[in-house]
């Protein structure tokens, strides 16, 4: 009953817990005053636009997002060295650009969004499509010799930690 | 207002952030496929716009005026980066001036963007309500 009522009020937690951040972050000066006003937004905002947005979205282990995050951003350092290299010092003709199907094993929006993102973020690889019944991902890779290894790389790498993060 | 290592490293960042958007911008005219191409304005995006962005959250640390927009500013690039190069990729999609042509989804019948008919549209798979 008493769960009823504060799912009520807070019809999407996180929401509410980025937008105190992001709140805290615009204001640039953190504050009691702004640490209030940021609460009321994440309160009042979420509570007047859940009519727009029944589903709560599934994040069922948040606080792994900050190793994810991290693993991503280094990768995203190697990566765009290895890329410079490549466009750089590498000829046309020994540029082998490649599509790559991978075949997804995690099931919900979120989840297959923020892999989506990854991919794309990530130097030399870019998410182009989705399969109709949203089994598969379409990626685009600038240099793959061997696009078995770079998908195996992408569900090793990525979208385990994200199964364990969304689903 | 003290001088040294934080100069150093101001100065660095904006060194790799420049040279890495000069890169993407290399990339740009020297890459032939359009979808090769797309690839390099997404590094610059990313690192180059990233530690620039990291030079200013320094500077403005060492002169005692801290501010963290960049910051926000490194999150919303990051979001809607992706969103973009999405787009684009499906433009040549639909205009098939890839040189190979795609491979075949997993499991599924066709890749979204080439459905014509309504039941071939990426429906939300298996969403577990709540309630």
């Amino acid at each position: 009953m008493a769960t009823r009522y504060i799912r009520r009020l807070f019809p999407h937690p996180l929401l509410s817990v980025a937008l105190v951040i992001v709140w805290q972050f615009l204001s640039n000066d953190p504050s009691i005053n702004s640490l209030v006003f940021g609460v009321i937004l994440g309160v009042l905002l979420p509570f007047a636009t859940a009519a727009y947005w029944p589903d709560r979205p599934q994040v069922t282990r948040p606080w792994k997002l900050i190793p994810y995050g991290l693993i991503v951003a280094w990768d995203i350092i190697t990566a765009n060295i290895t890329v410079a290299m490549i466009v750089l010092f590498k000829r046309n003709d020994d540029i082998h650009s490649k599509w790559i199907s991978i075949p997804l094993d995690v099931r919900t929006p979120e989840a297959i969004t923020a892999l989506a993102g990854t991919i794309t973020l990530t130097p030399g690889t870019v998410s182009v499509d989705l399969s109709n019944e949203g089994h598969a991902l379409l990626v685009h890779a600038l240099h793959a010799d061997n696009p078995e290894k770079v998908a195996r790389k992408i569900k090793q790498r990525y979208e385990r930690r994200l199964k364990e993060i969304f689903e | 207002m003290t001088h040294g290592y934080i100069d150093i490293a101001i100065a660095a960042a904006l060194v790799i952030g420049g040279l890495f958007t000069l890169v993407g911008s290399v990339g740009l005219l020297k890459l032939r496929a359009p979808m090769a191409r797309l690839h390099a304005p997404t590094k610059a995006s990313t690192l180059g716009v990233g530690s620039i962005l990291l030079a200013s959250v320094l500077f403005a640390f060492a002169s005692d005026a801290p501010s963290y927009h960049e910051l926000l500013i490194i999150a919303f690039l990051f979001m809607t980066a992706p969103v973009s190069a999405y787009f684009i990729s499906k433009v040549h999609i639909h205009l098939q001036n890839q040189r190979d042509p795609l491979p075949k989804p997993a499991r599924d019948r066709i890749w979204a963007t080439m459905a014509k008919r309504e039941e071939d549209t990426p429906s939300v798979p298996e969403m577990k309500s709540e309630n």
